[in-house]
């Protein structure tokens, strides 16, 4: 089954995590549904708390210990059920057929030892190297993500970098064992934007190279807009709308998503004028409606019994599924 | 129009302390030489890359930092050299507002103590006047006069830049430094503060310096929009001059480098190498010249770099490598 390439190389069917918490369970991800191509990039886009981040830490079981649970729901990754591999065999493929960036690169990296020994480490655990060839491959990998002086660099300790060459050590720790998806959370959110645009090209470029797929988490509908294949936008624990990058932009049919591509200003947009809003906020986890969840915000007319029941997701359009919420969508 | 702010020629620098006896090795030049002018009831933008000096620039201005050199003129008077005596009756017109709510609000106070403690710091009104005028403002900005007895953290990241807005209006002031308002916030409320932030300069006729590294959300508040490297203004002109036709280099690589949310707009970006220098011994000559390594940055070491007027209204700075003036 994992020779075969006709199937996604990542299925997450169902999927619910959710928080043990001293009031009780709380549900940050609700049966989501998603699955990933070989080589394409998923982007996942939604505000914080919406649940994106929780989704991609549920996909590596690295939800925070002892609160997280992973409550329901399958993860088939390349044909195994990364739910129910005992934790050997999730130690080999966390860092190594699935490779992972965080946001602040500060955090993730050890600030005790010299970036070298870091990502020496990393081959070690998952090839059988000698220290030699694990140094050999370090350097080369920092090279890769373009690290000037990188023989150099394997001794200097990550508060002698920049906040852009600490993200390409990350991103060198992360593909230095080629993985065949790379799940990059906020990426680029501490960088500035001609950082930024450094990094994502960098990821572009080494993700054709090493034919590997990406989950690209961010809260900017542009990033989204330039770097994925596909996009699925998450609010409140759910996945309201998914399809193309081109069909959503073009066509969206949430109007959550509306409403968000609606409320960024834009380049060309008039200055000084009102920019649109979503009213009001997220409602908290332990106050979600059981239906549609964005309706207490939404402003197209709509009757209580939206709140009750849970929409059914549809594909008005091939490839293309929304939330179909009453307020906007009628079965025929 | 007398300007409401002038910042003239303005240094912040740091003293760089090493060695055992940390004694100073050198400076931080984080301000080196920045003049702006901002007018009653306008926006002026401040575009730039972390570590460029635009925070510290703000904070010199309403002096929580005392400048190197330069003068800061505030609505007619020399505020540079005051004392806080002097100063104290100036800082009600002159109010800041920063980037995470969460940190600028204290923690310990309930909302009412915090829009409320300008009040009591300027010995305005009584307790009842003061409790009256919280919920006036409170009300201004979008929030509930019962939310003064809660504390910042039942708030969301929103609400809490309303309170935040809220503290800086109290005294009415007429100018009011924003340090990123809006960047920790989520896209779907931050249109709803930048429409407030808005509605309260037309109402008020308020001015700011918006300082923000968004471009997009600098260009649709701003008036005028300043561009700063390296603790030096780059570019200044009108909010549309500044995006359609920049002039300096490091301007259009800012540019060229914000993601557009349209999946059919891939253009063609010119791709910065490396990040912004250390303002520690900062290169001579043109600073985006030399990170560059233009093949002309050496013609700009020793040159007048000070903004010159190549259109009305739209100021760049001189020199043969990235701007060509």
């Amino acid at each position: 089954m994992a020779d075969d390439i006709t199937e996604p190389l990542l299925m997450v069917k169902d999927l619910k995590a959710g928080f043990e918490t001293d009031d009780g369970l709380l549900v940050a991800v609700d049966d989501v549904d998603f699955s990933i191509e070989r080589g394409k990039t998923l982007g996942i886009v939604g505000e914080s708390g919406c649940g994106k981040s929780v989704s991609a830490l549920s996909l590596i079981r690295l939800l925070p210990q002892p609160m997280g649970k992973i409550l329901g729901g399958e993860i088939l990754f390349d044909g195994m059920d990364l739910r129910t591999i005992d934790d050997a065999e999730m130690h080999r493929i966390r860092g190594g057929e699935i490779g992972m960036i965080f946001q602040e690169p500060m955090t993730a990296l050890n600030p005790v030892h010299t970036i070298g020994r870091q990502l020496m480490e990393a081959v070690l655990i998952h090839q059988q190297v000698d220290k030699r060839e694990a140094l050999r491959q370090a350097v080369e990998m920092l090279e890769r993500v373009k690290i000037p002086a990188p023989e150099i660099r394997v001794g200097e300790y990550p508060h002698q970098l920049s906040g852009g060459m600490r993200q390409r050590v990350m991103i060198a720790m992360a593909l230095i064992n080629k993985p065949k998806l790379l799940i990059a959370d906020e990426p680029t959110t501490a960088l500035d934007v001609t950082v930024q645009a450094q990094i994502l090209a960098l990821i572009d470029e080494l993700q054709v190279e090493m034919e590997m797929a990406v989950i690209l988490i961010t809260h900017d509908l542009a990033v989204i807009a330039e770097n994925a294949d596909e996009v699925a936008v998450m609010y409140a624990g759910r996945i309201v709308e998914r399809a193309g990058v081109e069909e959503l932009f073009k066509n969206p049919l949430h109007p959550y998503t509306r409403g968000l591509l609606d409320s960024i200003p834009r380049m060309d947009s008039k200055r000084k004028e009102h920019l649109k809003t979503i009213e009001g906020m997220v409602p908290a986890l332990s106050e979600m409606p059981d239906g549609c969840r964005f309706a207490p915000r939404c402003s197209n007319p709509h009757g209580d019994e939206v709140l009750e029941k849970r929409p059914c997701m549809v594909e008005p359009v091939p490839g293309h599924w929304v939330e179909g919420c009453a307020c906007f969508w009628e079965e025929e | 129009m007398e300007p409401i702010l002038e910042i003239k020629d303005l240094k912040m620098h740091f003293p760089v302390k090493g060695g055992v006896f940390l004694r100073p090795v050198g400076s931080a030049k984080a301000v080196d030489g920045v003049s702006l002018k901002v007018y009653p009831g306008e926006t002026l933008g401040l575009v730039g890359e972390s570590g460029c000096g635009k925070s510290t620039l703000a904070k010199t201005t309403c002096r929580l930092l005392n400048p190197t050199a330069g003068q800061v003129i505030f609505d007619g008077h020399d505020i540079t050299r005051m004392s806080r005596k002097e100063l104290m009756p100036l800082r009600r017109e002159m109010q800041m507002i920063f980037q995470d709510p969460a940190e600028s609000l204290n923690p310990r106070h309930s909302v009412g103590q915090i829009v409320g403690e300008p009040f009591v710091v300027q010995k305005i009104g009584t307790r009842a006047e003061r409790e009256k005028k919280v919920a006036d403002l409170l009300e201004r900005v979008g929030l509930n006069e019962k939310m003064s007895s809660r504390f910042p953290f039942e708030f969301s990241g929103g609400q809490r830049q309303r309170i935040g807005i809220a503290r800086a209006l109290a005294l009415n002031p007429k100018l009011i430094l924003c340090d990123e308002p809006v960047s920790a916030l989520d896209v779907s409320v931050q249109s709803q503060v930048l429409n407030l932030m808005m509605d309260l300069q037309r109402d008020m006729g308020l001015a700011y310096l918006f300082i923000a590294h968004d471009l997009a959300v600098v260009r649709h508040v701003s008036d005028r929009v300043a561009i700063m490297y390296l603790g030096k203004i780059m570019e200044l002109a009108d909010a549309d001059a500044i995006y359609n036709h920049p002039r300096h280099a490091y301007t259009k690589a800012l540019i060229s480098a914000i993601p557009v949310a349209d999946p059919n707009s891939k253009r063609d970006r010119t791709l910065l190498e490396g990040d912004v220098p250390s303002p520690i011994d900062p290169p001579q000559g043109c600073a985006f010249g030399y990170r560059m390594k233009h093949a002309k940055w050496q013609e700009s070491v020793g040159m007048d770099l000070g903004l010159v007027e190549v259109e009305p209204g739209h100021w760049v700075q001189p020199c043969p490598c990235c701007t060509g003036v």
